[in-house]
């Protein structure tokens, strides 16, 4: 049974309130997020049609939304997932070198996951850190001005803390 | 050294503190603005003639005038944080390191306005910054700058903050809203403008970080001495985000009164370009506006020192101009590839549209795929022709400006940089090894030495 802990659901009822009376579904994409972030990194059905229950609206209206804005992960992704800005602005900084980097140093293909689910590697577009470029996501932080020293220090960082 | 007006104290000590803030003189404006009637404060920011910093520069007292006032129905402000324009990162910095500017700024306006909840709409990706302004909306809230009964002024005011979840398109004001009220970010058709029917069918404004953080020294000197700073219509000052290849990336506050040389080779802003290379070409408002070989850039057609204001920058229109935009300023090196850096941008496009308009949903799509044809040896001269023919059926045929920042970067890329396109199709293996360099418009300018800063 998929279900949030009290205080989460008590988060949920603060969101809720932030928005006018009868327009809950307006906390619905800071739900999925708590969601994603308590239920392993992604949102499988089942835990959709429990947002969509949260809400008291149709199951439709969540997968409609999940699926149309990038962050939300619908399916499972690794540990850590490294989201690497491609767009003009990094590219110029050599984006390309540190996305083949990673790709060869994890040995996977973008949109991949490493075989022991630790690593996920994607490409992004434009993460709005185009002046400490190449860059890219990690969690809730953004690593910045990445050279290969940086993504072998960074890959090291995440096996360390998954020990 | 141009006068500061937002970012002056955004690295004191302690700045993102209410305390630190408050002893700066934070929160004066409101003091100011809540023993004045509401209509008085639009008025003020009409003379100030601030224009709409988040790209379009649509004049901010005008855009505050139309909001309906029918009696009973809540009116909402909300914040644009949702910053995701290629080159743009301006609004991440104000609300990283001064966030409290922002909330004063809202609170100012949400009164000018009648908003009693007002939201700040933030990209889902800036989630660290999300947390910076939470935090900084309890510390208002605790020091009664929020909440019931503002200062005794009997003004309610509530502020919260909503993460988007990465859309581009949730940028674009009636998206935004729609993304707001927890949709799909699929642009709607206007009329009825944000302003008669936005948020929950109630008037909404929506305005950019960077002019709302401007109400506050617009209140606290007035909104004629504001214009009476920078030049013609373009008043105030301006953040402008600078990268790529340039010596010192970053934001600068500029009073737009300074040169577009000065601004890449002055040490006090950009300060050249890196490894002695020369300037090939720049996009100097964000992806969406046309890229300007450096000739163009440095000067107008009409042979006039370009400078960085709105007038300048788009002096010559699309033939020969570009536009200030979101002030997300892009620098390309010599070595640089045009036909690469527009098939990146083509591609952030594609992943970007919505898919509500079929010109856009297909159209962008297409340039991307033609585009790496000819990034990848694979293309025809007739692709050169095709590209412009499609970006010509993009423009002006969709239900919100996505398709058109779609359409320009593209065009303007064959439009200057055409002999770059075909030399890519003609020697497409040469292509893969090594890059153009500058074109031949670029042969007889002289590269620009650093002007003397005092």
């Amino acid at each position: 049974m998929i279900t949030f802990s009290q205080e989460k659901l008590a988060k949920v009822a603060e969101l809720i309130s932030h928005y006018p009376q009868g327009r809950q579904k307006s906390a619905l994409l800071p739900v999925l997020h708590l969601a994603q972030d308590e239920f392993g990194g992604w949102l499988d059905t089942p835990v959709m049609d429990y947002v969509a229950s949260l809400l008291n609206i149709e199951p439709i209206e969540v997968y409609e939304v999940a699926s149309f804005y990038s962050m939300y992960n619908l399916k499972p992704v690794g540990k850590f997932m490294f989201e690497v800005c491609q767009t003009g602005p990094c590219m110029l900084n050599g984006s390309d070198n540190i996305i083949d980097y990673i790709k060869q140093k994890l040995n996977i293909k973008v949109g991949e996951t490493t075989a022991d689910g630790m690593f996920t590697l994607k490409t992004v577009e434009c993460l709005g850190a185009c002046g400490y470029a190449p860059m890219m996501q990690l969690g809730k932080n953004y690593r910045e001005h990445l050279t290969k020293e940086k993504v072998d220090a960074i890959i090291e960082e995440c096996r360390a803390k998954a020990n | 050294m141009g006068r500061k007006l937002l970012l002056e104290k955004a690295h004191v000590e302690g700045i993102r503190t209410y305390e630190v803030y408050r002893r700066e003189g934070g929160y004066r404006s409101v003091e100011k603005a809540l023993k004045m009637a509401p209509a008085d404060i639009v008025e003020e920011v009409k003379k100030s003639g601030l224009r709409g910093r988040g790209g379009a520069g649509f004049p901010t007292g005008m855009k505050w005038s139309f909001i309906a006032k029918p009696e009973g129905i809540p009116r909402h402000l909300v914040c644009n944080a949702d910053e995701s324009e290629p080159g743009t990162f301006k609004d991440r910095y104000l609300m990283e390191f001064i966030p409290h500017l922002l909330i004063e700024g809202m609170i100012v306006s949400s009164f000018a306005l009648g908003s009693n909840a007002s939201y700040i709409y933030i990209r889902g990706e800036y989630a660290w910054v999300a947390e910076i302004l939470e935090n900084a909306i309890a510390e208002a809230r605790q020091n009664g700058w929020l909440g019931k009964n503002i200062q005794g002024s009997g003004f309610d005011c509530e502020m919260y903050v909503h993460r988007g979840a990465g859309a581009y398109i949730c940028g674009e004001e009636t998206a935004l809203i729609e993304s707001l009220e927890g949709k799909r970010g699929n642009p709607r058709i206007k009329p009825p403008f944000p302003a008669i029917k936005g948020a929950w069918e109630r008037p909404t404004v929506v305005n950019n970080v960077e002019t709302l953080a401007a109400v506050v020294p617009i209140m606290n000197i007035g909104g004629e001495e504001y214009a009476k700073i920078g030049v013609g219509k373009s008043t105030g000052t301006k953040l402008i985000s600078a990268c790529g290849n340039i010596n010192k990336p970053g934001i600068y506050e500029i009073d737009m009164t300074i040169s577009v040389e000065e601004f890449i080779f002055s040490d006090e802003y950009c300060g050249g370009i890196p490894n002695g290379k020369k300037l090939k070409a720049c996009i100097p408002g964000g992806s969406s506006v046309p890229i300007l070989p450096q000739n163009l850039l440095l000067t107008t057609a009409k042979g006039e020192k370009r400078m960085m204001n709105y007038e300048s920058l788009s002096d010559g229109g699309f033939a020969t101009g570009s536009m200030m935009g979101s002030g997300g300023f892009i620098v390309l090196d010599e070595d640089q590839c045009v036909v690469r850096h527009t098939m990146t941008l083509a591609r952030f496009y594609h992943h970007e549209s919505c898919g509500q308009c079929s010109p856009c949903r297909e159209g962008t799509g297409w340039m991307e795929r033609v585009l790496k044809n000819i990034e990848t040896g694979k293309g025809k001269m007739s692709d050169i022709d095709l590209l412009w023919d499609i970006q010509r059926k993009i423009e002006g045929n969709t239900i919100c400006p996505l398709g058109d920042a779609a359409a320009w970067p593209i065009a303007a890329a064959i439009r200057h940089f055409r002999d770059e396109f075909e030399w890519h199709i003609n020697n497409p293996e040469e292509a893969q090894r090594k890059n153009y360099g500058m074109a031949h418009y670029a042969d007889p300018i002289h590269v620009p030495t650093p002007p003397v800063t005092a």
